[in-house]
């Protein structure tokens, strides 16, 4: 019997170099619901999903991804656990020498023996579900941004994936594709019956699409929640980040030495500066 | 300093014990990807055919300036009749392996390495590992196996233009007897002589499509690392193929 969380995450810890990531993480993300994984920019977010993919193995601690446990996975149950989730890219990471129908038959050919007209059939579905199925013969590099999303979104649905990652799916996007984004995002959890995963840092955005939401910062799960009570939340840094605001705990300024002792000092450059060319 | 000379080369094994690790992979997968050629065939196009005015147009020029120097060099002894077989010896066992070698890393292997290296920049071969397919079967294996396929067949092109190319120095301009040089030709090149290109040919195929593909696969994702990963499969490609040649003609010969 498969449990009420798709992703288990317990006591994770990662570190890339002498920078500690993640220190002791916690956090479960349950079926089908939409689920915000929000945090300042570099607190390890695309991080965090590349470990939920299995692309990175944590320092400790252990993940759960739809009943399985990554660390007991080898490559082929690794890959075939793959095949249950779909990912959607921040840039969209189209393969740019296929035009859009092939990109969204690329799975379908690569996984399954199917006749091309089987895989027409549900490449044009899919792309009409995200609305481009008259951008089918164009190629990646005529598309904006927001198409492009949409086009990596068809393609992480073509092979019916029970849960949907995306890595900051609204950056840089106009308004009205934004809005296009946010309703695929709540469309897709609710007609598919599956679980997602939104990674991002726009929080009205994410405030009306997700069921529930984790703040993450210094390594830790800082709050979780409905949006609603992160909004409310007392906690200085919840408040912070989710108005907006410029200084608070995380501060405005980069930690740096003293800043009239720098500015009588004799302009050397930092040692660990210095050897890198 | 002791220490950093320790580094470089503690960093250069390891570069180098992963790149055979990485050769190793790309061999075992690659019965898998034979099963499907037009993987393959859409590579040796683009790595071979593509190559292919670049080796011709360089294979006439190098096979004329040959047929040029021996004419007037072989002339002084009265030898010029054996501006064939020289021509062909020279090209056959050196320079054809060798210059078509180093102009297919700078016109195939760069490419091949920037265009992994871009679909590293960006994310498509960690997209490929999320849709479940191995980038290493999907891309690398083919490219690499169409970047060995091509070399050989550019070799035998190149040398066969560029005997050609001594031909109409040596017979037509020079006024050397046609017949002669075809016999001459024929009597001077042994079966061995031959091998000696093929095997040349099959070694550097491999070496140089193995280095742009680890270089492009490895490179670092941004826009210098893809910069210096085509560097790098120039300046390596060359290196080892003048090495290897060296030692492959030392082998030969002994």
């Amino acid at each position: 019997m498969l449990s009420d969380n798709v992703v288990e995450i317990e006591d994770l810890y990662y570190s890339r170099g002498p920078r500690e990531i993640f220190s002791g993480l916690n956090l479960a993300i349950r079926r089908g619901e939409v689920t915000a994984i929000m945090g300042p920019s570099g607190t390890g977010k695309t991080t965090l999903l590349r470990l939920i993919t299995g692309q990175l193995v944590p320092d400790r601690g252990r993940i759960r991804v739809d009943g399985e446990w990554l660390d007991q996975l080898r490559r082929a149950g690794l890959y075939s656990l793959r095949r249950r989730i779909g990912m959607l890219f921040q840039n969209g990471a189209l393969l740019t020498d296929f035009n859009v129908f092939e990109n969204v038959a690329f799975p379908l050919r690569e996984h399954f023996d199917l006749p091309d007209r089987l895989i027409r059939h549900i490449v044009l579905t899919k792309l009409h579900a995200v609305g481009l199925r008259g951008a089918a013969y164009m190629d990646p590099g005529e598309l904006s941004g927001g198409m492009a999303r949409r086009v990596a979104l068809a393609r992480a649905m073509a092979t019916d994936p029970k849960i949907l990652i995306y890595d900051e799916p609204f950056v840089g996007l106009d308004p009205i594709s934004m809005g296009v984004i946010v309703r695929l995002v709540r469309r897709m959890n609710d007609a598919l019956g599956i679980s997602s995963i939104v990674v991002s840092h726009d929080v009205q955005e994410l405030s009306s699409v997700a069921d529930s939401s984790y703040l993450i910062s210094e390594g830790k799960v800082a709050a979780s929640g409905s949006p609603d009570e992160l909004h409310n939340a007392q906690s200085e840094l919840v408040r912070q980040f989710m108005h907006g605001m410029a200084d608070g705990p995380v501060p405005f300024h980069f930690p740096a030495e003293d800043y009239t002792a720098q500015l009588f000092d004799d302009g050397r450059v930092p040692k660990d500066r210095t050897d890198d060319s | 300093m002791i220490r950093d000379l320790a580094e470089t080369f503690g960093g250069f094994v390891r570069t180098f014990g992963a790149s055979q690790l990485f050769f190793a992979r790309l061999l075992a997968e690659s019965p898998r990807v034979l099963l499907r050629p037009s993987l393959v065939s859409k590579q040796v196009y683009n790595a071979g055919a593509l190559s292919l005015v670049l080796i011709m147009v360089c294979g006439f020029f190098v096979g004329a300036v040959i047929g040029l120097q021996s004419y007037s060099n072989l002339a002084r002894f009265g030898a010029e009749d054996q501006v064939g077989p020289f021509s062909a010896l020279a090209l056959m066992k050196e320079l054809g392996p060798v210059i078509t070698a180093l102009l297919f890393a700078g016109r195939a292997g760069t490419a091949l390495a920037s265009e992994i290296g871009l679909m590293r920049v960006t994310d498509q071969l960690s997209a490929m590992e999320m849709m479940a397919i191995d980038p290493v079967v999907r891309v690398a294996v083919p490219r690499f196996l169409g970047g060995a396929f091509s070399l050989p067949l550019l070799v035998a092109i190149f040398t066969s233009v560029g005997i050609l190319g001594a031909y109409v120095v040596g017979v037509p301009l020079m006024g050397l007897d046609s017949g002669a040089f075809w016999s001459e030709m024929k009597q001077g090149v042994a079966q061995a002589d031959v091998w000696e290109g093929i095997i040349k040919s099959i070694v550097f195929g491999i070496a140089t499509s193995l280095i742009a593909v680890w270089e492009g696969y490895n490179c670092q994702p941004t826009a210098e690392g893809v910069g210096r990963a085509t560097t790098r499969t120039v300046v390596i490609s060359a290196v080892v193929v003048l090495i290897f040649d060296f030692m492959i003609t030392a082998i030969a010969i002994t």
